[in-house]
């Protein structure tokens, strides 16, 4: 009896870490569902909605201009930020404000990107901080599922 | 074409029937070799399901074991010697085991060995030595600032080989979120098994930590 016992909790241990590891692999190597929160990507993305963040382009290296990302953040790698990309290695970007008389531009270093969010007038991206190491960033938002207040609470929107 | 013969039956002493019906089937060439060739397709079908199964048992357990757990690389080049590669690439270069675990919380120590993704190239990870954390104030060699303080939630990476060692005095603080894993053991070659202690050269330690007080005396 305690035989058995003992075969049917080796065996229930065995799915579960069998199992534990299919998740690990799904959620690093194809997406995750992600909760967003702050104001700095409205109106794309408004605070407490849920998007999807595929990793294959991160991984292949295909992140491209306008894409949005959610990255660990540069100055606490507990926290996520999700912004947009305006400048791969490279691109030339405008690190002026739209009210400055003369517009600076600087280059975006090798291996870095260049993030702004949305809203530019409530949000602390690359214009405060600098280039974002590629690294960092962790997948490339392509599904937005919104909730509650839309008159359709489970409208889905595919921005490929 | 099967043929059966059959005995002929006869009644023996008792009324009871002898003589079993006999029933042989003479098989021709060809059906003999569908036979084989079918139990050879059961075989081979029962060795590719048995072979996909264990496959998708243990490419996921595999994975997540090298993204969780433990990494094993090869160290090259020679910017940190001499405690690794001490006689670059002649005799073969050293391979590390890297603690993935212990770097889970982002939590280093200065000294320790650590394998970070590159900030100038995402695909290709270096192996540095952790020298300052967040809110050092430290002397750099040949950065584009004489004195710096870390900022919060990077630190600062040296090779052992100044001067033969692309590291912070060229890219500047490198972000937390970049540690890839803490090098433990050297497990190859069998001569320089060992394990890593962390230790930092006196002369590199940080100026002051942050709590505010000095680590050592400046002259």
């Amino acid at each position: 009896m305690f035989r058995s016992a003992l075969g049917k909790t080796l065996g229930f241990v065995g799915y579960t870490i069998q199992y534990g590891c299919v998740a690990h692999c799904a959620f690093e190597y194809i997406g995750e569902f992600v909760a967003c929160s702050g104001p700095s990507m409205e109106p794309t993305i408004t605070s407490h909605d849920v998007v999807f963040s595929e990793r294959l382009s991160r991984h292949l290296c295909r992140i491209e201009n306008g894409d949005i990302v959610i990255a660990k953040s540069p100055f606490d790698p507990h926290m996520n930020i999700c912004k947009r990309v305006i400048g791969l290695e490279g691109d030339k970007v405008c690190t002026s404000g739209p009210s400055d008389v003369f517009k600076t531009h600087q280059y975006v270093p090798k291996g870095h990107v260049w993030l702004e969010g949305d809203n530019l007038r409530n949000s602390t991206d690359s214009r405060s901080y600098g280039p974002v190491p590629y690294a960092l960033i962790r997948g490339r938002v392509c599904l937005k599922v919104t909730r509650g207040t839309s008159p359709d609470p489970s409208h889905i929107h595919l921005n490929l | 074409m099967p043929c059966t013969r059959l005995n002929r039956l006869s009644l023996g002493p008792g009324g009871v029937l002898v003589g079993v019906p006999e029933v042989t089937e003479r098989r021709t060439s060809t059906e003999v070799k569908y036979l084989v060739m079918a139990q050879q397709a059961g075989a081979g079908r029962r060795y590719i399901r048995a072979f996909v199964s264990g496959f998708f048992v243990a490419v996921p357990v595999t994975v997540t074991v090298l993204d969780r757990f433990a990494y094993v690389a090869r160290v090259e080049g020679a910017s940190m010697q001499p405690s690794l590669n001490p006689e670059g690439n002649v005799t073969g270069s050293d391979v590390v085991l890297l603690n993935r675990w212990s770097v889970r919380n982002y939590q280093v120590r200065r000294g320790d060995i650590v394998s970070v993704l590159s900030p100038k190239n995402p695909q290709q990870k270096i192996i540095k030595r952790v020298i300052a954390l967040e809110g050092d104030f430290i002397k750099t060699l040949g950065y584009k600032n004489r004195y710096l303080r870390v900022p919060d939630g990077h630190f600062w990476i040296e090779g052992d080989h100044h001067g033969h060692s692309l590291d912070s005095n060229s890219f500047g603080p490198v972000s937390l979120g970049l540690v890839h894993g803490r090098a433990s053991h050297i497990i190859w070659p069998p001569n320089r098994w060992q394990r890593i202690e962390p230790s930092l050269p006196p002369e590199r330690k940080p100026l002051l930590n942050w709590h505010g007080d000095t680590t050592e005396e400046e002259d």
